[in-house]
């Protein structure tokens, strides 16, 4: 399946880019994909899938936008 | 009024989105940008946004806002890009029939922007920068 994965903040700077596709197989979740990009599993980041929060074992599906939510810093 | 902008808000115009006949108070709050942080001295800010997720959050937390303070208006505005010392990052206006409800209403806003809207600051120093998480 195929997810649109997007970079924001000290993620962007680790992966040097905003946005990729990537090809992962059936049954990953957000935690998986998180992993199989190779970032950081130290750092606390949450889970957005197609803009809604959700558990790092969430499975993924084919068309998601998933984004890893480094802690936020708004306001 | 719910926007993410990537120039200097216009805090009048966020204040007077949320003016009505029925309002007896309009409170308005601006988050600034501040020259230190844990004793370091900052230069300038810079804030990104997940700005479809943002603009969904910070709607929903103007929805929940107006649930818990029944009547009650709100406007948010949040900045992205670079940001000085002293300029408004965020800008949130809240109109009541009272005081009372719109202090209240105003603290609970910013707080839930703080907590989860999808927003990072960079902070730069003299030396160098670094992503600043808000303290929960």
């Amino acid at each position: 399946m195929r997810v649109v994965i997007r970079y924001f903040a000290a993620l962007r700077d680790i992966k040097h880019r905003v946005e990729e596709t990537v090809e992962l197989p059936e049954g990953t979740t957000a935690l998986g994909a998180y992993a199989a990009m190779g970032l950081p599993t130290a750092l606390p980041v949450a889970f957005a899938v197609n803009m809604e929060r959700v558990p790092g074992g969430t499975a993924l599906a084919h068309g998601d936008e998933l984004v890893f939510l480094p802690p936020v810093g708004g306001g | 009024m719910i926007a993410v902008v990537d120039q200097a808000i216009d805090t009048r115009a966020v204040a007077d989105a949320v003016r009505d006949r029925r309002h007896g108070a309009v409170l308005v709050f601006e988050g600034v940008a501040r020259d230190h942080h844990d004793g370091k001295q900052v230069v300038s800010l810079f804030y990104e946004a997940y700005v479809p997720m943002a603009l969904r959050e910070m709607e929903a937390i103007a929805a929940d806002t107006r649930a818990r303070w029944a009547g009650v208006s709100v406007a948010m505005v949040h900045r992205t890009g670079p940001c000085a010392i002293g300029e408004p990052s965020v800008v949130i206006a809240v109109g009541a029939a009272h005081r009372g409800e719109a202090y209240e209403a105003s603290r609970h806003a910013i707080d839930e922007l703080k907590r989860r809207v999808p927003v990072w600051k960079r902070e730069h120093y003299a030396d160098g920068s670094a992503w600043i998480a808000n303290k929960v």
